[in-house]
């Protein structure tokens, strides 16, 4: 299973075995991963699993489509690699992956 | 240390469980459900998870482990029959009782029944929850033709299911278009037309009369005596709140729980969210019930606050949204009492919103294949809805930027 590392606002990394199929928003309520709160469900209607994808990883992950790019509007402190994890299918290319978790509250 | 007792474990119950630790509450949290299984999300029954795309157990909120982390005891397999707010006391389906300081009503709604001889056949569908999904999805397998009763969201969520499943779909509503309660008439004849194109069937202004269950099929008899057969009848034609045990242990009760804009019932230490509540929202002069994922979490947050008595008055813009194929349609604020609709952009694109008006206010947004559309006007509902007409008309004027101008 592909390795995914979740940093949280206080800096402390949670390294998660994340099955394929499943979002990086799952991965993170699986594991606990403090400040994704992903409300909505992963509906891509509320912005509250918004994290940022190291940059390391931006070329790998993507750019947002049209509806989470506009959702994003609604998050916290958007940056160029803000993502909404629940819009992010977990691969095998992204064994590895790294993400920093927003402010979600 | 106080206790807490919160009945129904659906959106609502499992949010205000999780905002009253987050708040700090120390004492003990209970939540009850009566489904068995843990909280899980509603929306996604019409959807993907009707569709197959999405297994039951990524339904749920949260894994039990997070209950566990936050102290939360889960009664998930648990009805309560009966609240007795003198003795603060509950009482279970099997014959239990458990102790409550304060007290949460989050027992959500269920389906409306056809009241018809012949409507308890098996092959008569109903769609709350999770077992109702599978039910359907079971017999979506092997069904032919399946005919949808009401033509609003479940109805035709469950129809651009059927459809992508290559069913044969008639959907009968008994107003003359769809969804007819919630958008406006160029919202409704676009939906009509795209599940037109994709094959559905719709007999508008019909209601059905007579239902004749045979081994091979039932047989459905419609008010201007149209005959059709169906191996699969889904029945979406609204809900009544859950609003009987509350009414019962002596709290106010109309089109639900009667709560204020704390989420509070007549006895301040007993609060409602969720589907099942009857409530004033400081947006609106006239009080409401909302069926929504938005409001079941945001009251919830709201109902907590009253819980850890830090009150904070309900204020959020209601949203919504309904897929249909590849269509999304997401809504923001109540149109009702609306004098204007202008529409946005071209609905022969495929994309565009339509603005609801009452003077020179905006009261609600519909937006078809425009999500930046609607997050603006999310931006702006919350900020008063004062937008000029033809801005609102232009599709070239840039929202977004306007409104944060306001």
């Amino acid at each position: 299973m592909p390795k995914i590392t979740y940093v949280d606002l206080d800096g402390a990394k949670f390294e998660c075995e994340v099955a394929n199929g499943l979002s990086v928003m799952e991965g993170a309520i699986a594991n606990m991963v403090p400040g994704i709160l992903a409300i909505c469900g992963g509906s891509c209607a509320c912005s509250t699993c918004h994290a940022y994808i190291d940059e390391a990883w931006s070329a790998q992950v993507g750019a947002a489509n049209d509806i989470e790019d506009a959702t994003l509007d609604l998050a916290n402190e958007r940056r160029p690699q803000s993502r909404l994890t629940c819009q992010i299918q977990v691969t095998p290319t992204l064994d590895g992956l790294v993400v920093h978790v927003a402010k979600n509250d | 240390m106080s206790s807490i007792a919160i009945i129904g474990a659906g959106q609502a119950g499992m949010q205000l469980a999780d905002s009253l630790r987050r708040g700090g509450f120390e004492g003990s949290v209970i939540l009850y459900g009566d489904e068995g299984s843990l909280p899980y999300q509603r929306p996604p029954l019409s959807k993907q998870f009707l569709l197959g795309d999405l297994e039951a157990s990524r339904l749920n909120f949260r894994p039990i482990a997070h209950y566990e982390k936050l102290a939360v005891t889960l009664r998930l397999d648990c009805a309560v029959t009966q609240v007795d707010l003198q003795t603060r006391t509950l009482a279970m389906a099997n014959g239990e009782q458990a102790a409550f300081d304060r007290l949460a009503f989050t027992t959500g709604a269920r389906v409306r029944k056809l009241a018809l001889p012949g409507a308890e056949d098996p092959r008569v569908c109903y769609l709350r929850g999770i077992t109702d999904a599978q039910a359907i999805r079971e017999r979506l397998a092997t069904a032919r033709r399946v005919v949808i009763i009401g033509g609003g969201f479940i109805g035709l969520e469950v129809a651009a299911v059927a459809r992508t499943l290559g069913k044969e779909v008639t959907v009968l509503e008994a107003q003359t278009r769809l969804m007819p309660r919630v958008v406006a008439p160029v919202v409704s004849a676009y939906f009509e037309a795209v599940h037109n194109q994709r094959g559905v069937r719709f007999l508008l202004g019909e209601s059905l009369t007579a239902l004749a269950p045979t081994s091979s099929a039932l047989g459905l008899t419609t008010a201007s005596a149209t005959y059709l057969e169906a191996d699969l009848v889904v029945v979406g034609i609204g809900v009544h709140p859950n609003l009987e045990l509350a009414a019962a242990a002596g709290l106010p009760c109309e089109g639900g729980i009667v709560v204020n804009e704390f989420a509070c019932t007549r006895d301040p230490t007993v609060v409602a969210a969720g589907d099942c509540t009857w409530q004033r929202n400081i947006l609106f002069e006239r009080p409401h019930r909302l069926e929504s994922v938005q409001n079941a979490v945001d009251q919830a947050k709201v109902a907590a606050a009253s819980l850890l008595e830090k009150p904070v008055a309900y204020s959020q813009v209601p949203w919504f949204w309904s897929d249909q194929y590849d269509v999304k349609l997401q809504m923001v604020g109540i149109s009702t009492g609306f004098e204007a609709a202008i529409v946005r952009g071209n609905p022969e694109t495929g994309a565009f919103s339509v603005f609801y008006y009452l003077g020179e206010r905006v009261l609600a947004v519909d937006s078809i294949n425009r999500p930046a559309e609607h997050m603006a006007a999310r931006r702006l509902l919350a900020s008063g809805g004062l937008l000029a007409k033809e801005l609102a008309a232009d599709p070239a004027a840039d929202l977004k930027t306007i409104i944060e101008k306001n």
